[in-house]
């Protein structure tokens, strides 16, 4: 099994990538709606590695 | 309460109607959609909990062992242990094929590690997507 490095942001994207598609896929019941709450969800994840990340960077001084 | 309970299960189909596409929903992730004619689900549900825990194993994470004590070691080592298991297929064939990464430092095994409890969550979402149609609370 190949060993892999990524940075904190790729692996935090791919989980969210991931997870995204399954929330999308067990919480709505139209392919439309699922595809729109799996970007939504997305988004939030990204919305919240970017805030968060910020606050890390600014809070540390 | 008692009341309560005894009406859910009245309105409960019978076991066998849900039991094996979520016994199988546990072993093969997306196998109980498969079982329930939903093959486009239960193929995306495969990938997504094969691609989440394949990227914790190639990010070499830890699995839990269970452990007790105190509350907060209670709930982590037994927790992640449960969400380990509930990746079902991948998570004995990758203990059966001798797979055995201490917890060390470094956030890309620490990523890892919760990539692999991951897969298990996801799978636990799915096996609740299972249940709902096998019972008919869903399409």
């Amino acid at each position: 099994m190949p060993k892999m490095n990524l940075s904190h942001f790729e692996a935090a994207v791919l989980f969210a990538l991931v997870t995204s598609i399954v929330l999308g896929l067990v919480t709505k019941r139209t392919d439309r709606e699922r595809v729109r709450y799996g970007l939504q969800c997305f988004g939030y994840f990204m919305l919240a590695t970017f805030g968060l990340s910020w606050l890390m960077y600014l809070g540390h001084g | 309460m008692a009341e309560t309970s005894n009406t859910a299960n009245a309105h409960l189909p019978p076991i066998g109607k849900w039991a094996p596409a979520l016994a199988l929903a546990w072993v093969v992730p997306g196998g109980g959609h498969f079982l329930l004619k939903r093959s486009g689900r239960g193929a995306v549900l495969f990938a997504s909990v094969a691609a989440m825990f394949l990227l914790g194993l190639m990010m070499r994470g830890a699995m839990f062992q269970p452990q007790t004590g105190d509350i907060l070691t209670t709930v982590i080592y037994v927790g992640g242990f449960l969400s380990n298991l509930a990746a079902g297929l991948f998570y004995f064939v990758t203990i059966w094929l001798g797979y055995n990464q201490p917890d060390i430092a470094g956030h890309v095994h620490d990523y890892g590690t919760k990539f692999l409890v991951g897969a298990g969550l996801l799978n636990v979402l799915a096996m609740v997507d299972a249940f709902d149609i096998a019972v008919g609370n869903k399409d």
